[in-house]
């Protein structure tokens, strides 16, 4: 049935449409323009759902796949030893398969719940719309994408809006927000690309007869990287290809530049100070996307480039990885402790959740890998559910800061309810999504690095404290006069809160709905590890 | 002594473009002189433009001439080597007169009386200048070489004093003059050694002369190259010998402005590519020794300064010509990093990867000039100040503009972003990676430079509400310049492809 659709460019490029069209309504409507922008979310999740429906994990995504070659840039022609011609080839390359489905549904559900929490924008709202959809064009992109400069441009795609977004609708200190964001993902994306060049330019090069090929898709980079024959494994003093040797030094420059690019996104500590600013700076509806899937754009980058190319080195930097995580954890946790200010409880929690992904994929296991990318889903259902209610909760209080909030569970029981739900999702209460990922996360590491899991396992403590301390005190104690008759959600609010708590308890009570699609993901990895590592 | 060649009349079909040119430019200067005063000088305008296209026909025909005989690249050269018309020199024909073109289109209309009270003048001393730069691209003789940059250094002093009436502009002149003379003399002075040893100018007889030069005086082809690459980093703004161009750039009137920035800098780049690539080939052929390895990494250095100096000084630069003046020696810096490569690697021919940034560069800069020139005469200033609130007053002109600053920041999916893409692939490729490390850092500094301007239209609100007013021709080329950044963006394909198939190391670089 999905044969002969292009499924995964009509998930991609379903946003761009939106967004040109929305360029061409006028700018005064605000209705039309936000019935648009809904219509061109909910477009892209439901061809994922579509998608989601006919995926066989055992078949993988080969069915889906779209590969085209984009572009072929001759080199030279002179001063070639016996071969004709040079190419650069990059592709237009898109599939999916077990490691990403899990985060482009999750990109559709958040994103169609962002759209609808973007009641709260007041101004231009045409050129916010055009922007945010431009966005999840390019994090669609992002993990649909297997050729290196594709992914490297949605990727950087995702950068200019999110400038935007953050400049000229966010809180106070947007300017600044804003910069340190470009900043920050700037240097990310720098390091990402070197390392990406350095790649094509040994990994990516076959030669046939007379043709020398440098190709940045990444099947070829993966077979090239497992091949004895290839030019990058050949030593110097065969056939003379030192120039394409891919040696040691270089391997391990080249991982350790792609740790930095994805540790800044996701952020590892201490390149997370961009982090906070946009999380409490952002428009809600923004966070929403930024923290439930863009954080997430780094840990895909993690496993897909730093493990599935790289596993050797990460097998030999696993102890550091679990350490970060640790200290991702614990950092996070201690400071959301004591902060005053609900957005910045909520930005330093989720770089203790992101701790817990890293603590996954330093295991290396099978378990642990599911782990990761499953509190990835799960931390972005979260995290996009307690920002939709701090937009909400703004709106009517025009405050987040906990001393000056209390007592709203009588004038809004239904939004403190939901807020309750989100927490105790966020503190890892089993029977809901956060359980299950932290689980999976610290069993996968268990195995190999026990005190370190156990130390880390100390967050979850922590987790509790600063999760029940502000969610009591906005909820429960002295209501202020000035908050005793605030409405309630509306209905535009309301659905998207009980769509993201419905989701956070599947997740919670049925895990296998998304661990039955990761099964065969990692097939690939682990069989690697433990030709390659020895186990 | 071999006896001189003269030109027959066969050899002066092939110079059609140049002559085109000379042409057009003493029949609008006597134009000029004879036409009543109150006749507005766009008229003149239009028929430089007219005179630049025709030009631009003539090349355009002898491109394609020269397919037809043989299939493969031919070169023409004239008067004993000492002009070539080869595929090199009508690629950078093409892009010198197509910038200047767009500079003259967006000049129509809105440059004003009082802003340049010698209009006529302003539209019609282009056309020397432009000739001036055609022949740096396309000789192969050290004098020929020379006279075209004198010609267009000597036209562009007088086009940056075209604001007669302002100081700022005399004064722009005047450095302009000392510091263009002073790196004038250092090329010529450069030259000289060259000559003394190997006794002739033309370009061809000096590499067939090179093997027995390097034997008997090494060190003094050693001090001819040092001071040619002086002259032409100072000529090329290349930083630490850039500080005239801040100065220059913001005396001139902005299409000037844009006319140094892409077409006196692009000669300048055509004129070392043709002395240089010589002898870079030359270094990696034969030699091993010291002399390669300096040559190399004086360009490299070059380079690297000239892009970490250009971008730390736009950081905190609110004159906005100041500004792109300093990004345009970081772009400098960029434009000569395929020079600066060893070419014993793969990866040999670094021209595509040149003349592919140089063309989006120049879209992008004269699209970013000819915007700064409305915004500045609507604001009344030229600081970066003046976009605040473009947005709201002019919501296209400023999404045009942002298209524009993120392909100068090097963002995808633009023809910035392809350019250095390009040129960051061939220097991972030669392993050259602390150039290419910094080419990175420097790219990610300016996203704060260009992002500043992009600040400025959408999260500041002006003081001016009015609309902006626009010129159809400042439109049409503005919009031009855009469509033409994201075609370079989105399909570099048959450009490249293009460029590699009238490209040929031995026919155009004299490589043998």
């Amino acid at each position: 049935m999905l044969d002969n659709v292009p499924i995964l460019s009509l998930i991609t490029f379903a946003p761009l449409v939106g967004s040109l069209i929305v360029l061409l309504l006028p700018g005064q409507r605000s209705q039309w323009l936000r019935i648009t922008a809904i219509a061109f979310t909910v477009i892209p999740l439901a061809l994922t759902l579509w998608l989601f429906a006919a995926y066989e994990p055992s078949v993988g995504g080969a069915a889906y796949t779209e590969h085209e070659t984009w572009l072929t840039i001759p080199l030279n022609k002179e001063l070639l030893q016996g071969f004709e011609s040079s190419q650069l080839r990059f592709d237009y390359h898109l599939t999916v398969d077990g490691i990403s489905m899990p985060l482009v549904i999750l990109t559709g559900i958040v994103s169609t719940m962002a759209a609808l929490a973007t009641v709260h924008i007041r101004k231009r709202w045409k050129t916010f719309y055009v922007l945010f959809l431009l966005l999840l064009t390019g994090i669609y992109g992002v993990f649909l994408s297997r050729d290196l400069v594709l992914f490297f441009i949605f990727f950087e795609v995702t950068l200019i809006p999110m400038f935007f977004l953050i400049g000229i609708w966010g809180y106070y200190g947007r300017e600044k927000a804003a910069t340190r964001f470009l900043v920050y993902n700037g240097l990310g994306s720098a390091a990402m690309l070197l390392s990406f060049l350095l790649l094509i330019a040994t990994l990516g090069l076959s030669a046939t007869d007379s043709q020398v090929i440098f190709s940045g898709n990444y099947d070829v980079l993966l077979a090239n990287l497992t091949d004895p024959q290839a030019m990058a494994n050949l030593t110097a003093d065969q056939a003379g290809a030192a120039e394409f040797l891919l040696n040691d030094n270089m391997r391990w420059g080249a991982f350790v530049l792609l740790m930095i690019a994805f540790g800044i996104k996701v952020p590892i500590f201490p390149f997370h100070t961009w982090m906070l600013r946009v999380h409490t700076e952002a428009p809600p509806s923004i966070v929403m996307i930024h923290s439930g899937i863009l954080l997430k754009m780094g840990v895909y980058g993690l496993i897909r480039f730093g493990a599935f190319l790289f596993p050797e080195q990460l097998h030999d930097w696993s102890t550091i990885i679990a350490i970060l995580g640790v200290i991702n954890i614990l950092y996070g946790a201690i400071i959301a402790c004591v902060q005053r200010e609900f957005k910045l409880v909520l930005a330093y929690s989720s770089i203790s959740h992101m701790g817990i992904v890293l603590l996954g994929i330093a295991s290396l296991e099978e378990v642990g890998l599911q782990g990761a990318i499953y509190q990835s889903v799960s931390h972005g259902l979260i995290s996009a559910l307690l920002f939709l209610i701090v937009g909400s909760l703004y709106e009517r209080t025009q405050t987040t800061q906990l001393d000056e909030l209390g007592g709203l569970a009588k004038s809004m029981p239904f939004m403190s309810g939901i807020l309750l739900v989100g927490g105790l999702a966020s503190l890892g209460l089993p029977g809901l999504s956060g359980f299950v990922g932290e689980f999976l996360s610290f069993l996968g590491l268990f195995g190999s690095m026990k005190w370190i899991t156990a130390i880390g396992v100390l967050g979850v403590l922590f987790a509790a404290i600063y999760v029940l301390r502000s969610i009591l005190s906005i909820t429960y104690g002295r209501t202020p006069e000035a908050f005793e008759n605030m409405k309630d959600a509306r209905f535009i609010e309301a659905l998207p809160m009980i769509a993201l708590a419905a989701l956070i308890v599947l997740l919670g009570v049925y895990p296998s709905i998304l661990t039955d699609l990761m099964q065969n993901g990692f097939n690939g990895l682990l069989e690697q590890l433990h030709t390659r590592v020895g186990g | 002594m071999e006896h001189l060649q003269t030109l027959t009349w066969t050899d002066a079909w092939y110079l059609a473009p140049e002559v085109t040119l000379s042409i057009a430019t003493i029949v609008l200067a006597l134009l000029d002189l004879v036409l009543p005063r109150r006749i507005n000088r766009d008229i003149i305008g239009w028929l430089t433009l007219a005179g630049l296209l025709a030009s631009a026909v003539f090349v355009v025909w002898l491109m394609f001439d020269f397919k037809d005989l043989e299939g493969a690249a031919q070169v023409h050269t004239l008067v004993g080597g000492s002009y070539r018309i080869d595929d090199f020199g009508n690629l950078l024909k093409l892009v010198f007169i197509g910038a200047s073109a767009f500079i003259v289109f967006s000049s129509l209309g809105t440059v004003r009386d009082e802003e340049i009270p010698i209009k006529g003048e302003f539209y019609y001393l282009l056309l020397p200048a432009v000739l001036g730069a055609m022949v740096m691209s396309s000789s192969g003789d050290l004098i020929t070489l020379f006279v075209g940059l004198e010609l267009l250094s000597i036209t562009s002093y007088i086009l940056v004093a075209a604001r007669k009436n302002a100081s700022q502009s005399s004064e722009a002149a005047f450095k302009y003059v000392v510091t263009g003379g002073v790196a004038s003399a250092f090329i010529l002075y450069g030259m000289s050694f060259l000559y003394g040893v190997i006794g002739s100018t033309n370009l061809a007889d000096i590499m067939s002369g090179m093997q027995g030069a390097m034997e008997s005086s090494e060190a003094l082809i050693y001090v001819s190259l040092f001071l040619m690459t002086a002259g032409f980093a100072a000529k090329l703004a290349l930083a630490p010998f850039h500080v005239w161009a801040s100065d220059v750039y913001q005396g001139a009137p902005t299409p000037v402005t844009a006319f140094l920035a892409v077409v006196a800098k692009g000669a300048a780049f055509a004129m070392l590519y043709r002395i240089f690539f010589m002898f870079m080939t030359y270094f990696t052929l034969n030699t091993d020794g010291v002399m390669k390895h300096d040559v190399f990494l004086a360009l490299a250095v070059l380079s690297a300064a000239a892009m970490i100096v250009g971008t730390a000084g736009a950081l905190r630069q609110r004159n906005v010509k100041r500004l792109l003046a300093l990004s345009g020696v970081a772009n400098a810096g960029i434009l000569l990093i395929p020079l600066a490569l060893d070419l014993t690697r793969l990866h040999s021919s670094v021209f595509s990867e040149f003349i592919y940034y140089l063309i989006a560069y120049a879209v992008m800069n004269i699209g970013a000039f000819s915007v700064l020139t409305i915004v500045a005469r609507s604001a009344g200033n030229e600081t970066i100040s003046g976009f605040a609130g473009l947005y709201h007053r002019a919501p296209w002109t400023a999404a045009g503009m942002t298209i524009l600053l993120c392909s100068l920041a090097g963002l995808p999916v633009t023809g910035g972003f392809f350019g250095k893409l390009f040129i960051l692939f061939a220097t991972v490729q030669t392993k050259t990676y602390w150039l290419a490390a910094i080419l990175l850092v420097t790219t990610v500094v300016s996203y704060a430079v260009y992002f500043s301007f992009i600040r400025q239209m959408y999260l500041r609100s002006g003081e001016v509400d009015s609309g902006l007013r626009l010129s159809w021709p400042a439109a049409v080329s503005i919009w031009l310049c855009v469509a033409g950044t994201l075609v370079l963006g989105f399909l570099p394909k048959p450009i490249l492809e293009w460029i590699d198939k009238l490209f040929e190391l031995p026919f155009d670089m004299l490589v043998s």
